[in-house]
């Protein structure tokens, strides 16, 4: 783990109660922090990230909405302009695409615009990625639409641990910040094994989550794994997947996960690369166009005196979600581990 | 082939709308019900919007046709504060005319005037306070003339020159001026509605006195975004007044495509429970009284106001259009409701506030300020001086508030080609 400022014991904690934590706290502590979105007052949110907030702080500082995502995009970028800090929750990421002009044409190019005059310090809570059987409408992975937008930070954790600190630092920061909670992994990792009883975090040592405040800067990854054979990228849910399969090849793989996607931590991925000269990307979001292309471009741009092998994707598929054929789509460990020994085998 | 032929049902008919007049024709308003000045009721501040429908299908009018302000929307002015609002839109207007020519004569990119609507922005600042926050459209120019904004401010943005505060970043005319109360203008059509309306909200939640104000035009009330504000505006009784600028022509397309065929814009705010109101636009007076009734009943809790301020858009949508091609030149000519600078200078001649020697001695000024405004701009350079009126990396600044590596890099990696191609 990276550098943190702790300044209370911690407390096991799965990723919505870290997640509710952060609010809780950033909410204690900054009178601007407005929490809005569908569900997400008197009910705390449909997967409870925002329970008991609204009992807490008042319905002026956490309430219901329309269900109009441009609408609570477009107001918060205008509670914004008054001076607040608003943190709106788009239930599903599946859900986000109506609110596409007030990020991508307000929000992400407000500053610019202005040249600094009017600013969105936002950030934008979704639930993200599969694995729940949500078919094509509450599984998707969509931050490869926002890492292509200039103006946006796009950042996702992998356990309880990071999701609070990486919130925390979101919320503090100046920038709109879209934050995508990978659902899979809300109340234990993932290893990918389906058919497998589910871990919860309790036994994972990402769940002992300090109670009060720290922050993990934007712009960080973390190396989850060192190793030499490999270098495996990774974020959200995949982290797990990837430790899963690296643990069961046994094989000394360099597990990174990236945590902030844009700002990108470009060092960290090429002093692992420039070590291991092999490199695998992995997500669960379609391929074509993924940020997958972009981590094995810069790879590739950047290390390619250092390959030994060509930098394998191993990704979701280019069709939508399906709802049955979902453990087919989601790249498991079986397409992971395949990928590794290709890479291994070059 | 259709199904209904063979099952031997009446066939069906895609409605497509056709405005009345197109280049040409002759031009006939003989249809146009303008109501009768002074005839419509003004409600109480805190009237419930169910008793107010009718409000969403006439007109409010102050100034009759000779000049008189009668009935219960007359805002009793002082004659010198309707002076100095005639002097604003007369500025306005010289404004437009001097930058529309330096855009013909190649010095900027594009510009856009607000010929024949500059009642509905200068009306409308007079009876908000300055610190009401404004989120306006691209043709409210009028809102920083009427709070007294430097015109070289704003000619210098129109020329993305060297004192442009915005960096040369925006299209002439997206002018932002956060100390006017004045909100970064977007082109993506009626964003600013939702982002007026959570303003209005913060502003509400913190129990703020402040309010805030929106325009867009008709033809942008078919955005999503429109209906979401106005869902947000009714849910939390935000205090906003929601502008439609209905000036009937969204660049070729007539307001028909926006659905002025089967209703007005004003009677949106009947399906969402606001109050609305439909107003003479042309008609100072009128747009006063409207804005300062609306802002009163946001400013004591009583809700949003949508407004519809019937006008009429005098000239081009923007110097890339020439509006000979697709409306009959006639309608300007023959529009019912007139022009807002002749009706308020009309006024104030019949009330012995003003007379035609003291409007051409205000014509000459403010065309003099224009004209002096627009040499200092220039002094700053212009659009058509090319590449040198901002530093390269500043392309780079602004993106985030702290440059991440990547844009240092590609900052970098710019010069770095410009160097090497010799340019």
């Amino acid at each position: 783990m990276s550098a943190t400022t702790v300044d209370a014991a911690t407390k096991p904690m799965n990723m919505i109660q870290a997640i509710n934590s952060a609010l809780d706290i950033m909410m204690g502590r900054d009178p601007d922090i407005v929490v809005m979105g569908e569900d997400v007052g008197f009910f705390g949110g449909v997967f409870k990230a925002t329970e008991h907030l609204q009992a807490k702080y008042g319905k002026t500082r956490v309430f219901d909405t329309p269900i109009t995502e441009l609408g609570i995009i477009g107001v918060a970028v205008g509670m914004c302009t008054y001076g607040l800090r608003p943190v709106p929750e788009i239930q599903f990421a599946d859900y986000i695409y109506p609110a596409l002009d007030q990020l991508v044409s307000e929000a992400a190019r407000l500053r610019y615009r202005s040249a600094g005059e009017y600013t969105a310090p936002m950030t934008v809570r979704s639930p993200f990625g599969g694995g729940i059987f949500g078919g094509q409408t509450h599984s998707q992975s969509p931050e490869g639409i926002f890492t292509h937008v200039a103006g946006l930070k796009t950042v996702i954790p992998s356990n309880p641990y990071d999701a609070k600190g990486l919130l925390i630092a979101s919320i503090e920061d100046n920038d709109p910040v879209i934050f995508f909670e990978p659902k899979r992994i809300y109340n234990g990792p993932f290893d990918g094994h389906y058919d497998r009883p589910v871990t919860p975090w309790a036994k994972h040592p990402s769940s002992a989550v300090p109670e009060g405040y720290y922050r993990i800067p934007l712009g960080k990854a973390a190396v989850v794994r060192e190793g030499e054979a490999v270098t495996i990228l990774a974020y959200g849910t995949m982290v797990h997947v990837a430790t899963g399969v690296v643990a069961e090849m046994g094989i000394d793989a360099e597990i990174i996960d990236l945590r902030t996607l844009v700002p990108l931590d470009i060092e960290t991925i090429e002093a692992s690369v420039r070590k291991t000269g092999r490199c695998v990307v992995v997500h669960e979001a379609t391929k074509t166009s993924g940020f997958g292309a972009e981590l094995s471009s810069l790879v590739q741009e950047r290390c390619f005196y250092s390959l030994e092998a060509p930098v394998e994707r191993v990704t979701g598929w280019d069709t939508p979600y399906p709802h049955s054929l979902e453990w087919a789509y989601f790249p498991g460990p079986v397409r992971l581990s395949r990928a590794i020994e290709k890479v291994l085998e070059a | 082939m259709a199904e209904g032929a063979r099952r031997n049902l009446p066939p069906l008919s895609l409605h497509v709308p056709e405005p009345k007049f197109r280049p040409g024709d002759a031009v006939d308003y003989a249809d146009f019900d303008r109501g009768e000045p002074g005839a419509v009721v003004r409600p109480a501040i805190d009237a419930d919007p169910a008793t107010m429908r009718e409000h969403s299908y006439s007109l409010v009018r102050v100034l009759d046709d000779e000049g008189k302000a009668v009935g219960p929307w007359d805002p009793r002015l002082e004659p010198e504060r309707l002076v100095a609002m005639l002097r604003h839109m007369a500025l306005t207007r010289a404004y437009d005319d001097r930058l529309y020519r330096a855009q013909r004569q190649g010095k900027t990119s594009f510009y856009m005037k607000c010929t024949g609507e500059e009642a509905t922005s200068i009306a409308a600042a007079y009876a908000l306070h300055r610190d009401d926050m404004c989120f306006p459209s691209y043709r409210q120019q009028g809102l920083l003339i009427a709070r007294n904004w430097s015109l070289v401010d704003m000619m210098c943005q129109v020329y993305s020159n060297r004192a442009d505060r915005l960096k040369g970043r925006q299209m002439p005319i997206m002018y932002s001026a956060k100390e006017a109360s004045f909100f970064s203008i977007s082109g993506n059509l009626a964003t600013q509605y939702p982002q007026a309306v959570g303003f209005a909200m913060a502003s509400a939640a913190r129990g703020d006195t402040r309010i805030a104000a929106a325009w867009c035009g008709e033809g942008s009330t078919a955005e999503g975004d429109f209906h979401s504000a106005c869902t947000f505006a009714s849910v939390y009784r935000a205090p906003v007044i929601l502008n439609v600028i209905n000036n009937q022509w969204a660049i070729s397309s007539f307001s028909g495509f926006a659905g002025a065929e089967n209703t007005t814009f004003a009677a949106r705010a009947i399906g969402y429970g606001i109050a609305g109101l439909r107003v003479d636009g042309n008609d100072a007076l009128a747009v006063y009284a409207a804005t300062e009734w609306a802002a009163e009943r946001a400013r004591s809790n009583a809700g949003p106001t949508l407004i519809e301020f019937f006008t009429y858009r005098a000239e081009g949508h923007s110097t890339s259009d020439d509006p000979t091609k697709y409306r009959s030149a006639e309608e300007n000519v023959k529009w019912p409701l007139g022009d807002p600078i002749a009706r308020l200078k009309q006024h104030l001649i019949l009330i012995g506030a003003w007379d035609e020697e003291r409007h051409a001695v205000m014509d000459r000024e403010v065309a003099e300020l224009v004209r002096a405004a627009q040499k200092e701009a220039e002094a700053q350079g212009i659009l058509a001086d090319g590449l040198l009126q901002h530093p390269f990396e500043t392309m780079f600044e602004d993106v985030f508030e702290e440059q991440p590596w990547h844009l240092k890099e590609q900052s970098r990696q710019m010069l770095d080609e410009r160097k090497k191609a010799g340019i």
